[in-house]
């Protein structure tokens, strides 16, 4: 950068710059810090307690002592529930908006506003509504199929658009080779462009799964507390962060325990996100056709 | 390119059935906030009838079980939370941005960037219980009881800074190059060229991520929960514990009836609708941005 001339010609500005060139780097050092910190908390704070016996034992004592079979369980059933349910509507839509409607039709841009709308719902209003019509109306109680079904609305946002994404960078002369040789847009979708879009499929799935796992207000009042073993999908299960929530507010002497479990839930995240990450970079290097 | 120009080409009955198929999908997935916003308005038809709007701002407090439903202590607390929050994360997230764009070597920026994207997705439940088990106690060695409004705008502001510095540092990643070159060219130094070109270049970007933050911070609901101590009133100072909307709602669910529970709807609803305005808002603005 020019900083001899800017000398020579302002002294004020001078030291503004390196004022700035101060303050920038402690504030960067500061969040760096801070993450490290709550970080380095959370692995040291649990890394203690894990152990195979933890991942499969049930909780004793409520979840003081014991481990957190079910609960992990039940969250993977949850999650199950959560995919079965959003991922047919949402990859629909998401075919429609890319491949059957114009970017700027009545219908693209209600069915997008409707969208944005959702993906900006507080989840704990996805916990009242998700109480109030899954629990009450549809009468399915405090049970894993009424909270994967919350769960389900609540990701329809990221999975619709990350797809709807992936399709449109599908390149045109996919499509334009497809018309030229007479297949009907189904059969281009089925055999052409859902394969290419395939990973970023994958990726909007895990950010999905991502944002699911991390839930927890939206899962309180609609799958549960009860941390036994569930027995089938409307059965109240414990969510693996509702299990980190419990014993942290409510039970006396249930921190190392909840340390472990939020140690847990957030490697899973990890792995989830880095997953998602990786097909993502690989879906924008990679070309399926070469010349 | 799109295939509805295609049309002639494509007599296509036989892509029919699917496309009535996607049409469904895709009603499903509208109707879904159609369905919310009905449901809440449902439920919480009998406050507003009973109760009236006007309760909700003029009782004396907040005590359903007797009937007094005034939301202004909680309200004054999510304000707080919130305002307070943003007023910490907006400079150092602005900051963060323009560190991993023009100040971080290329190895440090790109280090910078995989962190921050790793705090984005970290539960709010983890927040909520590192902020209970190691900065309340911090906070309430200097005064008690810890738990408080301070604690809850700290953990707040952690938790939407990787929001307003990822949205800043795209917006930043998205200035022209021939801007840049152009403030060298005149011999601007490095904040005269941020300060003078790229922060004015960016404002509606970075604008939009901090509305986007600030619906996250009045939104969530598990970390200001564990932390904030959950008292209803309404704050003298930091160190006061205080009580949010969205961690009302959460408390009281589990045993409302009635009108309590009506009550508790109606806030949710009024959450949505204040979150609704504000994603508006950042959608007029991200429209706004183009370069020419």
């Amino acid at each position: 950068m020019p900083e001899a001339t800017a000398h020579s010609i302002a002294p004020l500005g001078i030291t503004r710059d390196r004022l700035a060139t101060f303050v920038i780097w402690s504030a960067a050092l500061l969040v760096t810090g801070l993450f490290l910190w709550l970080i380095s908390d959370i692995l040291l704070g649990g890394i203690t307690r894990l152990s195979w016996a933890f991942l499969t034992e049930p909780p004793f004592d409520a979840g003081r002592s014991g481990g957190i079979g079910p609960i992990i369980v039940s969250t993977g059933l949850i999650l199950l529930v959560a995919i079965a349910a959003s991922v047919p509507p949402a990859l629909g839509t998401a075919i429609l908006l890319a491949e059957f409607s114009r970017r700027e039709s009545l219908f693209g841009r209600s069915v997008r506003l409707s969208l944005d709308v959702l993906a900006g719902v507080p989840s704990i209003v996805f916990g009242l509504f998700g109480n109030a019509f899954f629990c009450i109306y549809l009468g399915l109680g405090f049970s894993i199929l009424s909270g994967g079904l919350t769960l389900a609305c609540m990701v329809l946002p990221i999975l619709i658009r990350t797809a709807e994404e992936g399709l449109r960078s599908a390149p045109d002369d996919y499509r334009l080779a497809a018309a030229a040789l007479g297949l009907s847009r189904s059969a281009a979708l089925m055999h052409l462009l859902l394969p290419t879009a395939m990973p970023a499929l994958i990726a909007g799935l895990m950010l999905g799964i991502g944002r699911a796992m991390a839930e927890t207000a939206a899962l309180i009042f609609t799958s549960g507390y009860v941390d036994r073993m569930p027995d089938s999908l409307w059965d109240s299960g414990r969510a693996l962060s509702v299990h980190i929530y419990d014993l942290t507010m409510n039970v006396a002497g249930g921190d190392a325990n909840a340390r472990a479990a939020a140690l847990v839930l957030v490697v899973l995240l990890l792995l989830v996100n880095g997953a998602a990450m990786t097909l993502a970079d690989r879906w924008r290097n990679a070309r399926i056709v070469t010349a | 390119m799109n295939w509805s120009k295609l049309n002639t080409l494509f007599p296509s009955r036989a892509d029919q059935p699917l496309l009535w198929l996607l049409r469904l999908c895709a009603l499903t997935a509208a109707t879904v906030v159609l369905l919310i916003l009905t449901f809440l308005v449902i439920e919480s038809r009998p406050a507003l009838r009973d109760v009236g709007i006007a309760r909700f701002f003029g009782d004396r407090s907040w005590h359903p079980t007797e009937g007094e439903y005034n939301f202004m202590p909680m309200l004054s607390g999510t304000v707080y939370c919130s305002l307070g929050a943003l007023l910490l994360a907006v400079p150092s997230g602005i900051a963060a941005a323009l560190f991993s764009r023009w100040y971080a070597p290329a190895s440090v920026a790109g280090l910078f960037r995989r962190l921050i994207e790793l705090l984005a997705g970290i539960p709010s439940v983890v927040y909520g219980l590192w902020g209970l088990t190691t900065l309340a106690p911090l906070i309430g060695r200097l005064h008690a009881p810890g738990t408080s409004l301070l604690a809850g705008i700290l953990i707040l502001a952690l938790m939407i800074l990787p929001t307003i510095a990822l949205t800043a540092d795209a917006a930043l990643a998205a200035v022209p190059q021939a801007y840049l070159r152009g403030a060298a060219a005149l011999g601007l130094s490095r904040w005269g060229m941020i300060s003078g070109v790229a922060l004015p270049a960016t404002r509606s970007g970075i604008a939009t991520g901090i509305l986007l933050a600030a619906a996250r911070a009045m939104g969530e609901t598990m970390a200001v929960l564990m932390v904030c101590g959950n008292v209803v009133q309404y704050p003298d100072s930091l160190f006061d514990p205080v009580r949010t909307l969205t961690a009302n709602i959460a408390l009281e669910m589990a045993y409302a009836m009635g009108d309590h529970r009506a009550a508790l709807f109606v806030s949710g609803l009024a959450l949505m609708l204040l979150m609704l305005a504000m994603v508006g808002a950042a959608g007029l603005l991200s429209r706004g941005r183009r370069y020419a």
